[in-house]
């Protein structure tokens, strides 16, 4: 604080040495004026973003991806005229989804369909969060049709329903198979919260960005959320491996 | 038991059943025999409809299992089936793997479908891998576990789908074993197969396949001793 306040005035004169400098823009962007707090709030902004947008993504994903499989796998000659259109809206959902920029998809919720809220934050999770179930569903497609199909079919044969074939035999070995897919895609999403910004969310860069536009000093902000989301998505890829390995328990041999 | 009228079969262009009819009888234990590609596996796969027919009609029980408003489900739960590629389920315990469909259906409660999956383990001797997983076992293991998996829903008929083709010569013994006491005990069986021996010993009628026709049938002395069909007797020359 006394450091601070007596190198500051060097740094106007331009006879600051490059430790007083960057002590002083340091604590400019970090510390002065309980700043800190800006960044912690943005965070927490960041991670809620990021996982109601997960949650959305997977139960789309998951939704998506079954409707799909569904129509695919039906037997010839019993067509399902609702599983038929169903599958039409997913196709449509995943093309446009997948065929239009986020960050377009940002601004129109934001400032087209959603023009007069003002919860930024949640429009932007909404809108992460469809966009990630395109990609979620496409993920979770491969993985059950990586599948050997005998392993439905032994399912089925023992006289097991469509739904618990799935539940207990298809859908736990193909989320096994498609985990690092999927934590791939979270840690997209995570780093995506960042686009927020644009409608006004108040995540990680819109704190930097604040505080940058009251000291006009922006390397020292947007350095420190770099080093942000990457410490965070360090801690989740861990995560992530420990997820993975118990998940593998029953290949052991 | 189950009754097959004017059974045809055709992925895309290509004719694989054609024109099948044929009555399996409670007890019997039919053996199909016949060069890859025949139809043999696609016409006893149609038997549980994993393998929709394209015509035709098949009756188990007295329930038209081809009519589209048959509970399959519920039909599929007294028919067992084994693959040649055995399919446990590799997520789960081999105890688990037993268990699930009995307690999923509703046919036992979890307790007494251990029991009965104990039972069932101690009988082809793998009790003692009740907790392991399916990547532990040799295919000879395996198999038989996918045996137990089907009889432990108390199934009328067994439908084998080539189930020692994957396995290793040495291990395919013990499980022919498995089946042999299964006829034993007088399970209907229908089974696919290309071991000759078992065939003869086991088999009460053995049905000859060839480009989706079934060409010759009847008791294994006559099908093997005397074929007449040209095809069963160049099938034979060359298997034998």
């Amino acid at each position: 604080m006394e450091l601070y306040e007596a190198w500051k005035p060097l740094l106007r004169e331009g006879t600051a040495t490059f430790s007083q400098e960057f002590y002083v823009k340091f604590y400019q962007a970090f510390i002065d004026g309980g700043r800190w707090q800006q960044y912690l709030k943005g965070v927490g902004t960041t991670l809620m973003a990021t996982a109601m947008a997960l949650t959305i993504g997977i139960v789309l994903g998951v939704i998506v991806a079954m409707i799909r499989t569904a129509h695919d796998q039906q037997r010839p000659g019993h067509h399902n005229p609702i599983l038929a259109l169903l599958n039409t809206v997913c196709k449509i959902y995943v093309t446009v989804i997948r065929g239009t920029p986020m960050m377009v998809q940002l601004l129109i919720m934001g400032f087209v369909i959603f023009s007069s809220s003002r919860n930024y934050t949640l429009i932007g999770a909404l809108t992460l969060g469809i966009n990630s179930g395109a990609y979620v569903s496409e993920i979770i497609r491969g993985g059950l049709m990586a599948l050997d199909p005998g392993q439905a079919e032994a399912g089925r044969s023992l006289g097991l329903n469509y739904i618990d074939t799935m539940r207990f035999i298809v859908i736990p070995q193909a989320f096994k198979a498609i985990l690092p897919s999927l934590g791939n895609e979270f840690i997209i999403l995570l780093k995506d919260t960042s686009l927020i910004t644009v409608i006004g969310g108040k995540e990680l860069v819109y704190a930097a960005q604040a505080i940058y536009g009251r000291t006009y000093e922006q390397m020292y902000p947007l350095l420190g959320i770099a080093v942000i989301y990457l410490v965070l998505v360090i801690i989740f890829s861990w995560l992530l491996s420990i997820l993975e390995r118990r998940l593998r328990q029953s290949d052991r041999r | 038991m189950i009754d097959v009228k004017h059974l045809s079969k055709s992925f895309g262009d290509h004719l694989v059943l054609n024109d099948i009819s044929e009555h399996i009888y409670p007890g019997d234990k039919v053996v199909i025999i016949g060069p890859s590609g025949s139809g043999k596996s696609t016409f006893l796969r149609s038997l549980n409809l994993l393998e929709p027919p394209t015509a035709g009609t098949i009756t188990f029980d007295g329930v038209e299992i081809t009519n589209p408003k048959t509970d399959i489900d519920t039909v599929r739960r007294k028919m067992g089936m084994v693959f040649q590629h055995f399919n446990l389920f590799p997520n789960m315990t081999i105890l688990h793997n037993i268990t699930l469909a009995p307690v999923r259906t509703g046919l036992m409660n979890q307790a007494q479908a251990e029991e009965q999956a104990m039972t069932l383990l101690r009988r082809v001797g793998l009790e003692e891998k009740a907790s392991s997983y399916p990547s532990q076992l040799s295919g000879g293991q395996k198999q038989r576990i996918a045996i137990v998996r089907a009889l432990a829903m108390n199934p009328k008929v067994m439908l084998f789908d080539e189930p020692t083709s994957a396995l290793d010569p040495e291990m395919v013994g013990e499980v022919l074993a498995v089946m042999k006491e299964l006829a034993a005990d007088g399970m209907t069986m229908v089974v696919v197969t290309h071991e000759m021996g078992f065939a003869r010993e086991v088999g009460n009628r053995i049905l000859f396949m060839d480009g989706g026709k079934i060409l010759e049938q009847g008791a294994p002395e006559a099908v093997f001793g005397n074929p007449q069909n040209p095809r069963l007797q160049d099938f034979l020359s060359k298997v034998l």
